[in-house]
């Protein structure tokens, strides 16, 4: 028999039970839905976390002081030995194949306009911060050249300081806040990055690096050796791809410069964002699949109720079966007959199925934060699954059919 | 059609003595047939020995009370079980050596079945029903709806083809039985109490179109029954008890069901397949 004749012959006798038909379907439909909205959900979220961190810049690379240890227990600092500006300038002359370098100063201070006082990281940065972090004025502008050689009072505020200074309406630009007690004109407000499982992004503000070392801190800012110190170099990688080399680079010079023994862990850390993305990742993209493992089970269940219907339909339609013997069916025939029944009432119910569940991820998505990320892959997934859902269980039932002894099932009553 | 063998010479003459008028090779052709159950130690012989020869042509009954080993001869006969011992050449074919595929290939294209509850498939179309031995012959589908349909003509439900089963009368239902059991132009037919669960009335119709068939298209009919009168109907009787052949003799009386011989639109080309 043809595909084709099956398809139809499948198709008719679904219809003729039309209640149970759905009611079968209705147990694939819930299983495959939950798949794909919990899946969906899933990838939204890692699609969300990825994109908080990428918001920090493209390709970035962080330098800090200290020994960051990764993994279980992670997060405990080693000896500290400051950052210098002599680090930061070899590694700007040395590191190749890097787009751009940068380095930043920050301290915790305290802000005051009028009454109102807002405790933030200063953060003394260079004029390339902007474009090497991503991160732009909203209004006024941001720290530039000229404010960096000048050494200039001037102050660009994130929006949560602004939020804390001023009156709502009130235009910050032009006023003179102070930072522990040194006026600043604020020349810009920054744009919100808002809130995430990183903390608030929005308290911060920004001034040119060599005020912050040389007129805010000033001794603070030094070494014991008498440098400048510094917080964080930053450089940006030209490509995803030439992070890992870069990084590299990075680790074996200032090993060099601050003469590590090579059995001995470096004291400060070279970080990248793919690796915090990564970290993340894997945790998220464990709980993905976690969720579409429970989700499955229902599927499981619904491939059960398959099963049972089918069982039933063959003892109901014994001297169907027979008489389709008698008339010249052989075994292969009936065995593919009942199978294309199970897998059209799978394959049905995981359409219907993934409707749903594209749908509910949808709505839930209004509700939500990030956006569910329905991947072609899920739904190939899930289509498979339930086709694959109909074939187990519909296997036994049909061979069952199949090998019924056509006398006997044509004397059935 | 499968290959005809060349054939063996039979000597054309019946059990009990009648000549034969067929010269032509036997269509069932059965060698000393057992079947033998076993239950336990107990050894249950349903066939005991049954030699058989029935001619194209033949409208023949076997008859036997319950218990006589008439069904399971007649399993034997329809391929849909197999003998413990003896051999049995339907159409040219040895049957006796073929498997489960092979078999249904031979009732596909050799058997129609008729049963006493019809055995339609419900909710569907006389014209449907008709097909579906012809969906398992590999006919494709113009062709198949065409003979399906001369098959329901012939059988006179021309004007019923789209009508379910379940909307059909009786006599009606049994009639598409009857033409999906021609549509493949089988050799035999093999009818099972055809008229059991009918009125007299509609078992008289019945009859008569089974006589017709026999009679204007050559097909060779078989009645399995405990019921002398339907026995009657035919021109052979083989008479079957405790799993043997007691009695097989011509029917001197036939009764003719067709209530006018003289009857207008013959079935013959309609079925568009000649006397044997």
């Amino acid at each position: 028999m043809v595909l084709g004749e099956l398809i139809k012959l499948a198709f008719n006798t679904l219809a003729a039970n039309k209640t149970r038909a759905f009611l079968t379907m209705l147990g694939i439909s819930i299983g495959v839905a939950a798949v794909i909205a919990l899946m969906s959900i899933g990838a939204g979220v890692q699609e969300y976390i990825t994109q908080q961190f990428a918001s920090a810049g493209a390709n970035l690379i962080g330098v800090v002081p200290g020994r960051i240890q990764r993994g279980p227990g992670g997060g405990a600092f080693g000896a500290q030995a400051p950052l210098t500006m002599s680090d930061y300038r070899a590694v700007a002359a040395n590191v190749a194949n890097v787009l751009d370098t940068s380095a930043d100063f920050a301290r915790p201070s305290v802000f005051a306009y009028g009454d109102n006082t807002s405790e933030v990281n200063v953060t003394g940065v260079m004029a390339n911060f902007s474009a090497i972090r991503n991160w732009n004025a909203r209004s006024g502008r941001m720290i530039d050249e000229s404010d960096v050689a000048g050494r200039s009072r001037v102050v660009a505020l994130g929006q949560t300081v602004v939020n804390d200074l001023f009156e709502p309406g009130e235009d910050p630009i032009g006023k003179v806040v102070r930072i522990n007690n040194v006026p600043f004109r604020v020349i810009g407000v920054m744009e919100s990055k808002g809130a995430s499982f990183l903390g608030d992004q929005d308290a911060v503000a920004f001034i040119p690096i060599t005020t912050a070392q040389e007129r805010l801190f000033g001794q603070q800012s030094l070494s014991v050796t008498g440098e400048r110190t510094i917080s964080t170099i930053y450089l940006q990688a030209p490509s995803k791809e030439s992070v890992p080399s870069v990084m590299a680079q990075v680790d074996e010079l200032l090993r060099e410069r601050r003469r590590i023994p090579a059995d001995e862990p470096s004291d400060f850390s070279v970080l990248s964002q793919d690796e915090l993305i990564n970290t993340f990742g894997a945790v998220t993209g464990v709980l993905t699949v976690f969720l579409g493992a429970i989700a499955a089970i229902s599927l499981l269940v619904g491939g059960i109720g398959i099963m049972n219907i089918m069982l039933v339909s063959v003892t109901e339609r014994t001297r169907e079966i027979g008489l389709r013997k008698a008339i010249g069916a052989k075994p292969s025939a009936i065995l593919t007959q009942f199978l294309t029944e199970a897998v059209f009432l799978s394959l049905i119910g995981g359409l219907v199925g993934i409707a749903v569940g594209v749908g509910g991820a949808m709505a839930i998505s209004r509700f939500a934060e990030f956006q569910p990320v329905v991947q072609v892959s899920t739904i190939v997934l899930a289509v498979g699954f339930s086709i694959a859902v109909g074939l187990f269980f519909g296997i036994y039932p049909a061979r069952r059919a199949a090998r019924l002894n056509p006398i006997e099932a044509l004397r059935f009553e | 059609m499968l290959n005809v063998q060349v054939k063996e010479q039979v000597i054309p003459v019946g059990l009990n003595g009648h000549v034969n008028e067929h010269s032509r090779q036997p269509v069932i052709e059965a060698r000393d047939i057992a079947k033998i159950y076993r239950m336990g130690d107990i050894e249950v012989r349903a066939l005991d020995g049954v030699s058989l020869t029935i001619y194209p042509g033949e409208l023949t009954a076997i008859m036997g009370p319950s218990g006589s080993g008439k069904t399971t001869l007649m399993n034997i006969l329809g391929c849909l079980d197999q003998p413990t011992r003896g051999t049995y050449r339907l159409d040219g074919v040895d049957v006796e050596k073929l498997n489960d595929n092979q078999l249904a290939v031979i009732r596909n294209k050799k058997i129609g079945f008729v049963f006493q509850s019809f055995n339609l498939l419900r909710r569907t179309s006389a014209i449907d029903n008709v097909e579906q031995p012809l969906i398992y012959a590999g006919v494709p589908p113009r062709e198949r709806r065409e003979r399906a349909k001369a098959a329901l003509e012939a059988v006179g439900l021309g004007h019923r083809l789209k009508h379910h089963a379940n909307e059909l009368s009786g006599g009606q239902q049994q009639r598409v039985a009857i033409a999906r059991a021609l549509v493949n132009n089988p050799a035999i037919i093999l009818a099972d109490e055809p008229t059991g669960n009918l009125d007299s009335k509609s078992g008289a119709e019945i009859m008569c179109l089974f006589q017709r068939l026999n009679e204007e298209n050559g097909i060779t009919v078989i009645f399995v029954t405990h019921d002398p009168r339907i026995a009657q109907h035919t021109r052979r009787v083989i008479r079957i008890a405790d799993g043997k052949i007691v009695d097989d003799y011509p029917v001197t009386d036939q009764i003719i069901a067709c209530p006018d011989k003289a009857l207008p639109d013959p079935i013959l080309e309609k079925l568009g397949h000649g006397v044997g």
